[in-house]
């Protein structure tokens, strides 16, 4: 119950920093994580599990490859694109990283943004990583239909160990489809931030709008997004490049 | 939670409400993260081949993973219960990594044995 003063308005009571803060944290029989809003502590151990999830994706992809005894398709010349008449390879791999990079800065200015309640920028910014997450997608979309077209299936291909479909088709499309679902629910965000669902005064209720006068959400949206990211840099470096 | 909790509850010297910082460091970690993920394409652009390609791809990886995470998603700025909390259980994973390596060294030594290496 002592701890219980740290709500109370007025008395600040700043907890021990360090590992003595962790300590403190953990044991204080109230919640673990301070100065994390509910739901951002929620959507971190979402992002924990779907961790797991991409490691058990990359990890089966590593066992596959490693214990194969036909040889790795080269991923730099099936991911190759032709420009000007010269092969240059892995390029729209590379250019959908810069897309998705920039996307990431995006919505890291649109959080602070957001926090600075300037909601007319913080959505304009959340519309235009939503717009750079689409358009990632869209390349996606190119990369699969020029590899369906060459013969590349989960079962076979035509440049050689037939486990490159499989692992391909279900990573790629497992990392496009939280691209997705990120770009649904930045628009949704966006246009809530918009119209000022956030804003202390109105009385619009929905969902995702509980919290009045606080922005949380859109770093809440921010960390999904950021994940994703990082579920790509992860998958350009173990899948594309290796 | 009230409004007032969550203020009472912010550390001194941080920020008024949530996560804000000075845009310049979004630049930053921007303008990095390009430069990064330009020389990990260079790394397959010029060919690098063996234990250097591996050693940069993965040194470069694990430096744009850990730009996004400190700085975009804010990590630097946690309290350590979180941080611990969130990132020590991914760690632990590599123990699975390092099975499962030595279980796919095994399956490629039995079937170079017995299917005669094809």
């Amino acid at each position: 119950m002592a701890q219980s003063a740290l709500a109370t308005p007025g008395v600040s009571l700043s907890p021990p920093e360090g590992l003595q803060g962790v300590v403190a944290d953990w044991s204080s029989d109230q919640r673990a994580f301070k100065n994390v809003p509910w739901g951002k502590a929620m959507m971190w151990i979402f992002l924990v599990s779907d961790t797991f999830i991409f490691t058990c994706f990359l990890l089966s992809y590593m066992t596959v490859r490693s214990s194969t005894t036909v040889p790795w398709p080269n991923t730099s010349e099936v991911f190759a694109l032709e420009i000007g008449g010269k092969d240059i390879p892995l390029i729209l791999i590379a250019i959908m990283t810069f897309i998705l990079i920039s996307s990431s800065g995006t919505m890291a200015m649109a959080v602070k943004f957001g926090y600075e309640r300037k909601r007319k920028t913080t959505a304009l910014l959340m519309v235009a990583t939503a717009f750079f997450g689409a358009l990632f997608v869209g390349m996606q979309v190119f990369e699969w239909s020029k590899l369906i077209h060459e013969g590349v299936r989960p079962w076979s291909n035509p440049f050689g160990a037939p486990q490159f479909g499989a692992t391909f088709f279900m990573i790629t499309g497992f990392h496009g489809t939280h691209v997705t679902i990120g770009v649904i629910f930045l628009l949704a965000i966006a246009r809530k931030v918009w119209r000022g669902d956030y804003e202390g005064e109105t009385e619009k209720r929905g969902f995702f709008t509980s919290r009045k006068g606080k922005y949380e959400i859109v770093e809440i949206t921010g960390l999904y997004w950021h994940f994703v990211d990082l579920v790509w840099v992860f998958i350009f470096a173990l899948f594309y490049l290796w | 939670m009230t409004q007032a909790e969550a203020q009472a509850g912010a550390p001194a010297g941080a920020h008024a409400e949530g996560q804000q910082h000075p845009i310049g460091i979004y630049f930053k970690i921007w303008g990095l993260l390009f430069v990064l993920s330009t020389l990990s394409y260079l790394v397959d652009y010029f060919e690098f081949h063996g234990y250097l390609r591996w050693t940069l791809i993965i040194v470069f990886m694990l430096m744009k993973a850990g730009l996004i995470v400190a700085v975009f998603m804010h990590m630097v700025w946690e309290r350590l219960a979180i941080v611990y909390a969130i990132l020590l259980p991914p760690v632990l994973v590599m123990v699975f990594v390092g099975i499962m390596a030595i279980e796919s060294d095994y399956t490629l030594l039995t079937r170079v044995l017995f299917f005669g290496g094809g």
